[in-house]
């Protein structure tokens, strides 16, 4: 029970690390920026409890904000995404899977199953911070190519590192 | 009663998350109408001292960059001293002359945090109010302006970047005093674009913008950018200009913080006078 807490707490700072300090400068236009550390609160086992979950996303976005001085705004995002999360699950996992605890990934569920999912919590998650970052509805159109085009590579990068650090059938 | 606890019993995963949803809201629209003062004081250092020394391993590399650039405006300061120029009067001006009161001060400081592609970037910088600095300062860099200070906590400060929707800096046309706002649309960090400016007003490719009189924060004449495309649309009233900015944001490095040592006396007048109305 203390090692799985320590291994996830080493995966949170390893994955705050990488959006910081590597995904954040990705410089490339004003439509890239892509938000990957939503992996974390996306890989929890499916039996994690869901206020467990919602709690866990508020925390992880309070510490996102105070890093990007955004007070509130990663909070509200990843916080909406955790507990809707909750319901996805619900509806896309069966039994077995609840019965095993397993946690979402490519090697458990199969690519399109993850892609899928990842695909819905990173719309979910870009959208309300994308357009709560722009604070109004007058750049709509452009919001919102922000957010797929972010999307896009966000669900890229998850997955590229899923098959990266996660590569064979472990029973994880 | 029975019923109330049921009723929290069954959707408690719905309350907590609706109650930090409401939590998260709230500091963040305290955070888009006020000062973030109290946010940087209530995460204190923290975040800037981790960027910090990150900065300090990363600045290494960037070192031949920054040695050019304060090579350059080295080069331009010495332009501007007094035995750069030849007496062609007999008159000398003294700086101590009473005519001459000095109105700007500048506290140089390093960046170690800063944003380029996001719809709102910030800046934090290794100087704080213990430097003197204090909410609404302008701050410029070597080639033009770069924002303005937002929140200020003992060693750091945050500044709202030109690249950020909420800030507006006033600035005008070199050649003929037309005055506009400098606001970024969110596209692209090099250029930004100037609104505001009358359609009567001529205006030509590569024109130099610099910021006006009006502003307290930015001593007047400060660069900004120059003229890169301008249109006007059919039944507006205001030229659509595109400025390409002379401050790259994106390798920023050294900046000056600006300091107007008259700037409360001017708003003390100005409020005055709004008062009166």
């Amino acid at each position: 029970m203390i090692i799985e807490l320590i291994k996830y707490f080493a995966s949170f700072v390893l994955i705050l690390l990488i959006q910081l300090l590597v995904i954040n400068n990705i410089e490339l236009t004003t439509y890239v920026n892509p938000y990957i550390y939503i992996i974390f609160i996306l890989s929890l086992p499916v039996t994690t409890k869901p206020w467990h979950v919602v709690v866990i996303s508020f925390g992880t976005g309070m510490i996102m904000d105070t890093f990007s001085s955004t007070p509130g705004l990663h909070m509200a995002a990843v916080g909406f995404m955790g507990y809707f999360r909750n319901f996805y699950l619900q509806f896309a996992c069966s039994k077995e899977d609840y019965e095993s605890r397993i946690k979402p990934s490519i090697s458990r569920k199969g690519i399109v199953w993850f892609l899928v999912y990842v695909s819905i919590m990173t719309l979910m998650h870009h959208m309300v911070l994308f357009y709560l970052e722009i604070y109004s509805l007058k750049e709509f159109f452009r919001t919102l190519l922000r957010v797929l085009s972010s999307s896009f590579f966000t669900v890229l990068l998850i997955s590229v590192g899923q098959i990266l650090f996660y590569p064979s059938d472990k029973a994880r | 009663m029975r019923n109330l606890i049921f009723f929290f019993h069954k959707y408690y995963t719905f309350i907590l998350f609706f109650l930090l949803e409401l939590f998260s809201f709230v500091i963040l629209f305290q955070y888009n109408n006020y000062q973030k003062a109290s946010f940087l004081n209530f995460t204190g250092g923290m975040a800037s001292g981790f960027y910090e020394s990150v900065n300090s391993t990363t600045n290494y590399f960037g070192l031949r960059n920054i040695n050019d650039s304060l090579l350059a405006e080295n080069a331009r300061l010495r332009a501007q001293m007094l035995n750069a120029y030849y007496q062609s009067g007999f008159t000398q001006t003294s700086i101590n002359d009473s005519a001459y009161k000095q109105q700007y001060t500048y506290i140089s400081a390093n960046v170690v945090n800063n944003s380029v592609t996001k719809r709102n970037n910030y800046i934090t910088i290794d100087k704080g109010s213990l430097h003197g600095i204090k909410p609404d300062m302008g701050v410029m860099s070597a080639n033009g302006v770069v924002g303005i200070v937002t929140s200020v906590s003992e060693h750091f400060s945050t500044i709202r970047s030109a690249l950020n929707g909420n800030t507006k800096i006033s600035c005008m046309l070199k050649k003929n005093n037309a005055f506009g706002s400098l606001e970024w649309n969110g596209d692209d960090p090099k250029f930004s674009s100037m609104k505001f400016v009358n359609k009567h007003v001529p205006i030509g490719m590569n024109d130099e913008i610099v910021t006006s009189n009006y502003s307290t924060l930015f001593p007047q004449g400060i660069p900004v950018g120059h003229v890169y495309s301008h249109s006007l649309d059919a039944g507006e009233n205001f030229h659509l200009i595109k400025v390409e900015l002379y401050t790259n944001f994106s390798t920023l490095k050294n900046v000056y913080v600006i300091q107007n040592i008259l700037k409360e006396e001017q708003e003390t007048l100005e409020s005055n006078l709004k008062g009166d109305n």
